[in-house]
């Protein structure tokens, strides 16, 4: 049985954050199964574990979000019950989330001092402001508190969200996939950021699934999977990824993607000086010339907002060209709506899997048919022949391991791994001549990464052109024949050698060899 | 901050339990949609009883009264179904438009619409006084569907077009469309200085259960029309449309995401007018019916609010074309009782309560209730 008393347990001095015997279940899943966690001071412990595999559950037990079914956690020797989040920050627990909570039209100091009690009526904000930057330049988070949050970029706006917690007196930092939005060169810097500050006492917990970056930066790792720990605190040193991949999923992946030699065919898709507008009606593409060929898996890099969600939406027909031309095997498709594109045998991997991919309240068999229920025969007349429509469903259902209860399922009940094999099923069944295919395997754990790209590669084998768009430089260069890399809604060059370094700086927009980063379209 | 004591009131009170709701996971078998249902009725029955013995009434003479006023015998029972004719076209005209998440609230002014459209292929005439019955009722069914589309279009092309809000269209037009109505039976139709319009010829009456009592004396005295039957077409139709054909698969699909139908080549403004459209014509056709089959004349009172019962009723039937019409005979017969009972607010509050209380129980349908037992530490 548990203690039954508030008495101070006895732990070794420098632990921070101990769990013991974590247990919390949802309906039907059993989230953390008796899961038992420990921080130290001053380290950088990994959380490590596939999607579902109770991660963010037990963080979120940690923050007090959630209340165990059973279990003890201790903080700074001291057993602690939290009801709430602010509890958890009373106690100097604080968690940065994968998305940002932050006022953009509001200054850093603002969402700072957001919610807090003090000052309580008058803004001070010069007084306020001194200090933020005082304490970002302590942490090694350099930021200036009067710029708008709208102005920073996104490595920036997490500086802000690390100072927010910072500055409510964090003693151990959750990170939610920190590098998730991160460039390369940021990514570096952004792990000196982490250094200094364990340098200065400040405790990490850094959940990831990229297990190089885990390696690099963990001093320990714990793994769970399906709600258990299958590894608690063990140090990353002589571990590879394989072995922690191996941790995670249960069984041997393979990270060696086969891809066979084939030559490119025809080109399908042609774009010729391409520019169009944001949904802000900013200028988001600004001349994009570049040409993808049947069988070959054209990459697309760049820090995420650099126009490749607009590039995607226009060569589909959803978004439309201010300037420019778009041919697909030589016939204009250039201002013509989303059905025209499809009817040239455009497919879609959408970036946004909910809002765009799916429709989540309708069931499965509504969300595979959504490109061919204008066809025989699933079109019958002007009727959907509901038959043909159903085992549409389930010969695509089983074909691609779609685990779902039923065909009659809403797609709001799947995971995110199974939404995605939804979407894949129904583009690639299509058959298509280009796929678009937008951070196809973003948020899927390692085996469903596995067999997102394994079925992009068999497209390139029965001759499909693809454009990959992805932040997963590895992804990348595993796949693709060649990459673009665009900034600024502008191609800013082209990479055939899988030179990493070279598109990390084109990426940034300094590149290196200046004179040929522009309109560079031959090999 | 560097307090760290474990966070914990001395003086709270500690239950055992503890009550929680959480999202529901999973979908909900048939008959537990069906057991909420029926207790959000009974809930809302009992807060009924509640108010009226409050006020001073015998809730359960009043509930029985009710009941007898409108369900009693067949002969109040035909008069329900009269009620319930406009209420299950307006509520399939409200189906089809809550199916793509479009709120059409001016199924009132497209039952007004309806009625005038029916009202001139008598009154101009369209077709030639004495017409057989068959060219007559068909000829006004057609006006009134074209009619009431139209009233439907206007806020549907300023939606798509201009983005126009048609919640605030619809409600708006249904003012025109009674003022419209008025100038008609005020002004051109006058009859004698009254507002209403000249009686239709026999031959543009829907026919009534009671025309044929020489028959079947059985049928005498029941005012039922033929407008029933053009209810139950359109229920089967609208049904079929919505959820076999190609065309309900698209309404379906922009209702729930139209970005993902915009993404699927769907062309939504399209839609959008066409949806309206077809909402406004069965809102119309719901008005020739009550001309015809009821008042058989254009005037002015003749609607108790159908088109916004039926918003009620189609959201009572979650949008069910077949729902619609069980739900309908049931607010006919509130409606029927209302004329029956005193005070007569009491029918329209009891059908405030039934749909605050379904509603409110669709919170369980998507969330479940736990119930746990506190884990003490």
């Amino acid at each position: 049985m548990m203690n039954n008393s508030d008495q101070p347990t006895e732990l070794q001095a420098d632990t921070v954050v101990s769990m013991q015997g974590i247990v919390k279940q949802f309906p039907g899943v059993l989230a953390n199964d008796r899961v038992t966690f420990t921080l130290k001071r001053g380290e950088i412990h990994a959380l490590l574990g596939e999607n579902g595999a109770g991660k963010s559950t037990l963080m979120n037990i940690l923050t007090g979000l959630y209340k165990p079914d059973n279990g003890m956690i201790t903080v700074q020797g001291k057993r602690v019950v939290f009801s709430s989040p602010n509890q958890a920050i009373a106690h100097g627990i604080g968690m940065v989330h994968q998305h940002f909570m932050l006022v953009p039209t509001q200054t850093v100091t603002e969402n700072i001092l957001l919610g807090l009690n003090e000052p309580r009526f008058r803004l001070n904000l010069s007084k306020y402001n001194a200090i933020v930057k005082d304490l970002g330049e302590r942490m090694g988070l350099p930021i200036d508190p009067t710029a708008h949050i709208w102005q920073l970029s996104v490595g920036e706006q997490q500086r802000v969200e690390l100072l927010k917690i910072l500055y409510r007196g964090a003693e151990v930092l959750i990170l939610d996939e920190p590098t998730a939005v991160l460039a390369p060169q940021e990514i570096e810097a952004f792990f000196c950021t982490l250094r200094k500050m364990t340098s200065q006492g400040k405790s990490i917990i850094f959940i990831s699934h990229k297990l190089n970056e885990v390696l690099q930066i963990a001093d320990r790792v714990t793994v769970m999977r399906r709600g258990r720990v299958t590894a608690e605190g063990v140090n990353p040193n002589g571990l590879s990824i394989r072995d922690l991949a191996k941790l995670m999923v249960g069984r041997e992946i393979t990270f060696d993607v086969k891809k066979e030699d084939i030559t490119p065919g025809e080109v399908v898709l042609s774009i010729e000086d391409l520019a169009c507008e944001n949904d802000k009606g900013l200028p988001a593409l600004r001349g994009v010339t570049m040409s993808i060929r049947h069988g070959e898996i054209v990459g697309l890099a760049g820090v995420a907002g650099n126009g490749q969600r607009e590039l995607a939406e226009v060569i589909t027909g959803l978004r439309k060209s201010t300037r420019g031309k778009i041919t697909i095997h030589d016939r204009d498709v250039t201002h013509t709506d989303p059905r025209n594109h499809i009817r040239h045998g455009i497919s879609h991997i959408p970036e946004d899997r909910h809002h765009t991919g799916t429709a989540p309240n309708l069931s499965l068999t509504d969300n595979v048919i959504m490109k061919s229920y204008t066809h025989a025969p699933i079109s019958k007349g002007w009727t959907i022949n509901q038959v043909a429509a159903e085992r549409y469903a389930t010969d695509l259902r089983s074909a691609y391991n779609i685990l779902s209860p039923t065909i009659k399922t809403p797609v709001r009940l799947l995971s995110g791994g199974n939404l995605q094999r939804v979407i894949l099923a129904r583009e690639i069944s299509t058959q298509p001549a280009l796929m678009v295919a937008m951070q196809p395997t973003r948020g899927l754990d390692v085996g469903a990464i596995e067999g997102v790209q394994k079925l992009l590669l068999l497209q390139r084998e029965a001759g499909a052109g693809i454009l990959l768009v992805s932040e997963e430089l590895d992804e990348l260069l595993a796949l693709s024949d060649r990459i673009y890399v665009i900034f600024e809604g502008r191609i800013v060059g082209e990479v055939v050698d899988k030179d990493i370094d070279r598109i990390g700086f084109l990426m940034c927009g300094t590149s290196p060899e200046k004179n040929e980063a522009m309109g560079e379209k031959n090999d | 901050m560097t307090n760290l004591a474990p966070v914990k009131s001395k003086n709270k009170i500690r239950i055992p339990f503890q009550v929680r709701f959480e999202p529901r996971l999973g979908e909900l078998k048939w008959w537990q949609s069906l057991l909420i249902t029926l207790i959000a009725l009974i809930v809302s029955l009992l807060i009924g009883a509640l108010l009226l013995s409050v006020v001073g009434g015998n809730p359960w003479k009043a509930y029985s009264h009710i009941a007898k006023a409108s369900f009693g015998d067949i002969g109040v029972f035909s008069d329900t179904m009269v009620k319930a004719i406009p209420l299950i076209l307006i509520g399939l005209a409200c189906s089809v438009a809550f199916r793509m998440k479009l709120w059409n609230i001016g199924a009132e002014g497209q039952f007004f619409l309806g009625a005038f459209g029916a009202s001139i292929v008598v009154l101009i005439p369209i077709v030639p006084d004495g017409s057989p019955s068959w060219v007559y009722i068909s000829v006004m069914a057609l006006f009134a569907m074209v009619f009431g589309a139209l009233w439907g279009f206007l806020p549907g092309y300023l939606k798509a077009r201009f983005n126009v809000n048609e919640v605030i269209s619809t409600l708006m037009m249904n003012y025109i469309a009674v003022a419209w109505n008025n100038f008609f039976i005020y002004a051109v139709w006058s009859e004698g200085g009254f507002q209403m319009s000249k009686m239709f010829p026999k031959a543009a009456w829907l026919p009534r259960l009671t025309d044929f009592s020489k028959q079947i004396p059985e049928l005498r005295g029941l005012t039922t029309h033929a407008g029933l039957i053009f209810a139950l077409i359109m229920v089967v139709i609208v049904w079929f449309l919505l959820s076999r054909s190609r065309w309900g698969y698209e309404i379906r699909l922009i209702g729930d995401n139209p970005k993902a139908a915009n993404y699927a080549g769907i062309q939504i403004k399209k839609n959008v007018i066409l949806v309206m459209m077809l909402s406004g014509g069965l809102a119309g056709l719901a008005g020739m019916s009550e001309i015809s089959g009821v008042v058989h004349r254009l005037q002015g009172a003749i609607s108790p609010g159908y088109g916004f019962t039926g918003i009620i009723v189609a959201w009572l039937a979650k949008l069910n074309p077949f729902l619609v019409v069980i739900v309908s005979i049931l607010f006919g017969g509130l409606i029927l009782a209302g004329r029956e009972i005193q005070p007569s607010g009491i029918p329209k509050l009891i059908q405030g309560i039934i749909l605050v209380c379904l509603i409110a129980s669709d919170y369980l349908v998507r969330n479940r209730i736990r119930i746990i037992r506190r884990m003490e530490d």
